[in-house]
């Protein structure tokens, strides 16, 4: 992506004025985008955007600078704006660069950007027959693919030196069911870290069925109920709420800051007995996979809490550095134009041992959730809010009426010691974009079927 | 930055339509600053320009776009080539294609200050420490500060198409934030506040520090909420939240598809008739002031509730057509996207009753100063809202215990008809948007 001796001499020109620490971060993104909307193929849209971004450390500083001009005056420019802040005047020590480790060209079957543009339109078209074919009620289908590939090299002044080639494909098709009782709507969306053969292994036919049914089984919902009661998570459909309500609080930023209710509890019980979290960037053709994180650390498989115990926060070079810890391939950033700071990749719950179909029994009253849509967190307090979109009502053990969507709301500390039964058929979740100062990294998540002795449920039903 | 650099660059690609063709080219740039401090320290200093060119081409009635982050002349040549090559495959609509200039006059706007470039570093340094310094001298209870901010930044835009539109303007703002720590033995609560401007002089860090210390120790003992349904005060940046999304709902693309709970009620009384929500881009007082929208238009106000009744969906050129009407100057996108349609810079129009006048008037209810989980929580299509709060409850008509882990619910639809109250407290909202307190009845609060 860019000449070895380019990135040293920006290295260098980096430390020129002193500073502890220096690292070019140099990307390269191309995306494509289709749209069909309202029975019609709207929009195709393409974009490209490359530049560096040049972070240099000295002492608990960092200064970091930016820019879209990749040639050397650009890239000493920015350098020079990066090291504002170091005055010293003796040059920092840059070490020689080895040959990049992390992934060099793209590891997908079919490389999106070499199937024809119209070919990925039959898609959209095909989508959208599909939906409005599984009821009259169907009134609206939006559907929507899109590719992207990001090229990444990371080199820094301790001698670490990688790049990577990360190729996402994803379709979503979204439905709105219209009858007496008003709007409703569903949306089902697939994602992976791969290629173009995203489409041999999911149908577009089921993705579309899957949105549409959602959507018209939620035209006979009744309102949610509201205040406290057991609920039950569907596979690979709540992994977000972990995510949201426990993964940030175990990033080691805010773990430093005191703004994380885990702070000081290494070693303590913070979930229930066989509650195992892991986070684990190299689970292949998962949406949160990396081969190396944007600071230039290979991915791995980092257990966070096991059995219950909390082990370990996730950690990036600037927390390790000041900590003394081992890096864990968490530091993570949107593009070359943003620092890097800990971000989760895949963060799931491991599976337990019981039948998903024994949790729904043993629940007496409760409700299901099939599908958890988005949600947020106060990392300070770890109350978290999540929208059920699919959920049903449990009565006597029996999934009966569908519910209208609701907000679900709870505490992320709470919620770990009152899992009750964990299942044994843990799957991933649809992908997702993690957001955390404004910045949106592409991450995973997954559970097995879980309940979750009490959450609220703020629906309006008395 | 000199001449008009932008304005030739785009011109250039236009002189590249072929016969039939039509090219718009949206080219931004722009510099940004921004402090981090922590613990009396500079935790990061970062700058940098950011580029962007959008190219729109229509062809017969269909539409390709293409983008990137660079003003590259050979990439734009090959961005213009990109989008023909989408136009070619998507399908015609009558009502696709650019709009050339429509009469109305831009209004003349100084949006940028002339002396915000002249900021330095180190005074960007100074008001983010100043900033952190004051959060954490206020309340003994306020062990820490998550981050303290201070930022700038300048962009200018140009739009130029093949159908007479060519416009563009400069903008500048300053901002900062904080998100002080409050410990009360086990429990740790965050708060937050900002506030923004065209220079940093007219920032206020005292008060940014004041409002988010007191959005921290005013939540320590607060606890979970008895269920219940009962009228809610809400502060008005939660107010502000609500009619955005409400706003979201009154744009052409939203009722062309069907897809708006208010798209056939034009015209018809949709909220209480104190209720007046305007989208004025063309008023200064708003950060959020523009002068052209994102297809080059001039901005106007737009009435979009007044005393109640539904006067106005928001408009661009592609939704007016459909709609048989003219567009309303309200495209919005950046560099990366096609126009949309969409609130600029709302306000809502003050009422006539105080704050504690109010609180008094309700007697009991819930007090909601922050909302979470709003997008996530709200379908825009059927208008339901369940969001999570925290506030306080409000006994004997005052402030009482704090309150967290909750939410209410409720729909936009009976929202609208339910403000009982408007309140008289009017201020811009550093995002720009103008807004009161309100208060509103019969909203389900889920506790305990």
């Amino acid at each position: 992506m860019l000449d070895s001796s380019l990135v040293q001499s920006t290295l260098t020109e980096a430390l020129r004025t002193g500073g502890d620490f220096a690292e070019v971060f140099v990307e390269d993104r191309g995306s494509l985008g289709a749209r069909l909307d309202d029975g019609r193929v709207e929009e195709l849209t393409t974009s490209r955007d490359r530049g560096a971004g040049i972070r240099v450390i000295v002492g608990d500083s960092t200064g970091f600078a930016h820019t879209s001009d990749l040639t050397e005056s650009g890239l000493h420019r920015a350098a020079a704006t990066a090291a504002a802040m170091a005055t010293a005047g003796k040059p920092g020590a840059v070490g020689s660069l080895g040959n990049p480790v992390g992934r060099s060209g793209p590891d997908v079957e079919i490389l999106p950007e070499g199937i024809d543009k119209a070919t990925k339109v039959e898609l959209l078209r095909r989508a959208d027959e599909t939906a409005r074919g599984i009821g009259d009620a169907i009134t609206q289908v939006t559907a929507r693919y899109s590719e992207g590939r990001r090229r990444i090299l990371v080199a820094n002044s301790e001698g670490d030196h990688a790049t990577d080639d990360q190729v996402r494909t994803l379709f979503s098709v979204s439905t709105v069911a219209t009858g007496d009782s008003g709007r409703q709507t569903g949306r089902e969306t697939v994602g992976h870290t791969v290629g173009y053969e995203l489409f041999d292994r999911f149908s577009v036919d089921e993705i579309a069925e899957k949105a549409a049914r959602q959507a018209l089984t939620k035209l006979e919902a009744r309102p949610a109920p509201s205040g406290e009661l057991p609920v039950v998570i569907a596979r690979g459909s709540g992994g977000v709420l972990f995510h949201e309500a426990c993964g940030h609080g175990l990033e080691a930023d805010l773990v430093a800051k005191g703004a994380s209710v885990f702070a000081g509890r290494i070693g303590e019980r913070v979930a229930a007995p066989g509650v195992t979290l892991v986070d684990d960037g190299t689970m292949v053709g998962e949406w949160g996979r990396i081969a190396i994180d944007d600071e230039g650390r290979p991915a791995g498989r980092h257990v966070l809490i096991e059995d219950g115990v909390l082990t370990d926060y996730m950690w990036d070079h600037l927390r390790a550095r000041a900590e003394g810890h081992r890096r864990t391939g968490n530091g993570r950033r949107q593009t070359y134009r943003h620092l890097p700071m800990v971000r989760m990749t895949n963060t799931f719950v491991e599976n337990g041992a019981e039948d998903p179909q024994a949790i729904i029994a043993g629940t007496p009253r409760g409700v299901y959730v099939a599908k958890l849509g988005g949600g947020q967190v106060n990392t300070a307090t770890g109350d978290f809010v999540f929208g059920m979109v699919e959920a049903y009502l449990i009565e006597d053990g029996r999934l009966t009426e569908p519910l209208r969507d609701a907000n679900l709301i709870g505490n992320g500390p709470q919620v770990l010691l009152d899992i009750d039964a964990l299942g044994n058929d843990f799957a991933m979740g649809p992908p997702g974009t993690c957001g955390k100062d404004g910045q949106g990294v592409p991450v995973g998540d997954g559970q097995p079927t879980l309940r979750v002795r009490r959450l609220t449920i703020g629906g309006t039903a008395a | 930055m000199n001449g008009d650099q932008l304005g030739s660059m785009a011109r250039r690609l236009l002189g590249m339509a072929t016969k039939g063709e039509q090219i718009e080219v949206y080219l931004a740039r722009g510099r940004s600053t921004t402090v981090k401090a922590y613990d009396g320290e500079v935790e990061s200093l970062k700058s940098g320009e950011s580029h962007g060119a959008g190219v729109r081409v229509v062809t017969e009635g269909r539409e390709g776009f293409a983008s990137a982050g660079s003003l590259d002349p050979a990439i734009l040549v090959e961005v213009l080539d990109e989008a023909r090559s989408n136009a070619a495959l998507s399908e015609p609509d009558p009502n696709v294609g650019l709009t050339g200039p429509d009469g109305v006059v831009a209004p003349s706007l100084e949006l940028l200050d002339p002396d915000l470039d002249r900021v330095e570093d180190s005074e960007r340094i100074r008001l983010a420490l100043e900033l952190e310094k004051r959060a954490r001298s206020i309340d003994p209870r306020v062990t820490g500060v998550r981050t303290s901010i201070y930022s700038d930044g300048i962009g200018e835009v140009r739009v130029v198409s093949t159908e007479g539109i060519d416009t563009g303007s400069r903008a500048g703002t300053a901002s900062m934030s904080v998100s002080p720590l409050a410990v009360d033995g086990e429990e740790t609560q965050i708060g937050f506040a900002s506030d923004a401007a065209r220079h940093p002089r007219l920032l206020d860090p005292a008060e940014v520090a004041a409002e988010a210390v007191d959005r921290a120790v005013s939540m320590l003992g607060a606890d979970k909420p008895a269920s219940g349904r009962m009228t809610a005060v809400l502060d008005k940046r939660v107010v502000a939240s609500f009619m955005a999304l409400v706003g979201a709902t009154l744009t052409g693309e939203m009722v062309r598809k069907g897809r708006s709970p208010f798209g056939d009620r034009l015209g018809e009384e949709i909220a209480v008739s104190g209720l007046n929500l305007v989208d004025d881009p063309t008023d200064p007082e708003s950060l959020a002031a523009g002068i052209h929208d994102g297809e080059g238009l001039a901005v106007r106000r737009n009435v979009l509730i007044g005393g109640g009744v539904l006067e106005r969906i928001l408009h661009n050129s592609e939704t007016a057509r459909w709609a048989g009407t003219r567009s309303t100057g309200s495209a919005v996108r950046g560099s990366r996207s096609t126009p949309g349609v969409g609130l600029q810079a709302m306000r809502i129009e003050p009422g006539d009753v105080g704050f504690a006048d109010m609180l008094a008037r309700v007697g009991e209810g819930v007090y909601i100063r922050s909302v979470n989980g709003l997008h996530s929580g709200t379908n825009l299509i059927s208008g339901d809202v369940s969001v999570g709060i925290q506030g306080h409850m409000i006994r004997d008509g005052a402030l009482a215990e704090p309150v967290r882990e909750a939410t209410i619910a409720t729909t936009l639809q009976r929202m609208l008809r339910e403000l009982v109250m408007i309140g008289s407290d009017f201020e811009f909202l550093p995002g720009g948007t103008g807004s009161v307190t309100m208060a509103v009845d019969g909203i389900a609060l889920s506790g305990r």
